[in-house]
């Protein structure tokens, strides 16, 4: 069985048991933040491809109300 | 095998195939796969719950231990650490079997994430002991302890692992030998946790055996600890997926309106 301290033992080595927590959590951290770069990266992407996906829609809806130019050639025709 | 055995809809998952495969067939495979997101939410919760809860058992429930006092709190970090990075591998060895049995990517993509993710757990796991080992014994490493040496070798060798696996252009071909070398190297993690442990010379506590009974607190707050950790494995290996996976659906959204 692993023995107990009856005191509280000399805190002589509180800044290592720091050290260990702190430099883990930092990793997370760092770990996390990458993520959160990318994923910005990602909501740009999106927002572009958003943005052309609209002005091709509304190209597309002008290309539609003009008329084209057989179909005005055909009409001078007639 | 050749590849053109692969059901079109098997290689949607895979980001590095997603500049080859066309859109149609990633889009359907990420309406047929697996939706991405799904239990990301539930895990962070879960994780944002039990990290507080370890951390506040270590340090104000968990008696302190005699011989070294303070310093033994690292163990509730470095040990779960540790295990899960171990985990970590061989589970990325078992999915890489059903990656070769299936020839799903999505198998290889969670071979690799939890490869990936293990790595990072293993740094952490070098620093928080190597960090220990200069408060306990005075150096920050013992090149004559197995364990520390055996743990590094494993650590080195899935090093290894994401240069070979990105050396590959052929995205049929990576997914393949990533998931072969998952598997051995999976398969080398347990043999050499036995060989270090038959070993008799050693420094290192063993914290898995009948020689280290825990007083029940500490017990439960190293359970607490490595439920912790293994649910912040879980979380950021869901984390690295979906990421991945949005990326891809983007791509192939991209590719689908004829924009790259």
């Amino acid at each position: 069985m692993t023995p107990l301290a009856t005191s509280i033992p000399g805190s002589s080595n509180n800044g290592y048991v720091a050290a260990a927590y702190i430099v883990f959590f930092a990793i997370v951290l760092v770990y996390v933040a990458i993520m959160a770069l990318r994923l910005t990266r990602v909501e740009r992407g999106l927002r572009e491809l958003n943005a052309r996906a609209a002005a091709r829609g509304q190209d597309e809806a002008k290309h539609d109300e003009t008329p084209s130019h057989s179909q005005t050639r055909e009409r001078e025709v007639v | 095998m050749s590849s053109r055995t692969f059901p079109p809809e098997r290689r949607s998952e895979n980001p590095e195939i997603s500049s080859q495969g066309s859109p149609k067939r990633e889009l359907r495979g990420f309406r047929t796969g697996t939706e991405y997101g799904r239990g990301l939410r539930p895990l962070s919760i879960a994780t944002l719950v039990a990290v507080p809860i370890a951390l506040v058992l270590v340090f104000f429930y968990a008696p302190i231990e005699a011989e070294e006092g303070f310093l033994q709190k690292i163990f509730y970090l470095h040990v779960p650490l540790a295990i899960v990075t171990l985990c970590g591998f061989v589970i990325g060895g078992l999915l890489a079997i059903v990656h070769l049995r299936t020839r799903d990517r999505k198998w290889d993509l969670r071979s690799y994430v939890a490869i990936h993710m293990g790595l990072i757990f293993g740094v952490g796991t070098l620093i928080t002991g190597s960090i220990w080992a200069r408060g306990s014994w005075g150096h920050w490493w013992v090149w004559s302890e197995p364990t520390l040496v055996s743990f590094l070798i494993v650590i080195l060798l899935y090093a290894t692992y994401q240069p070979l696996r990105f050396a590959i252009e052929d995205p049929e071909r990576q997914a393949r030998y990533a998931s072969v070398f998952a598997i051995v190297a999976g398969a080398f993690v347990p043999m050499n946790f036995l060989a270090v442990r038959l070993s008799t010379a050693y420094l290192h506590p063993r914290v898995l055996g009948s020689s280290s009974n825990l007083p029940p607190k500490m017990a439960f707050t190293f359970l607490v600890s490595l439920v912790a950790i293994s649910l912040l494995f879980a979380t950021l290996c869901s984390y690295e997926l979906t990421a991945k996976r949005t990326r891809m659906l983007l791509k192939a959204r991209s590719r689908t309106l004829g924009f790259r």
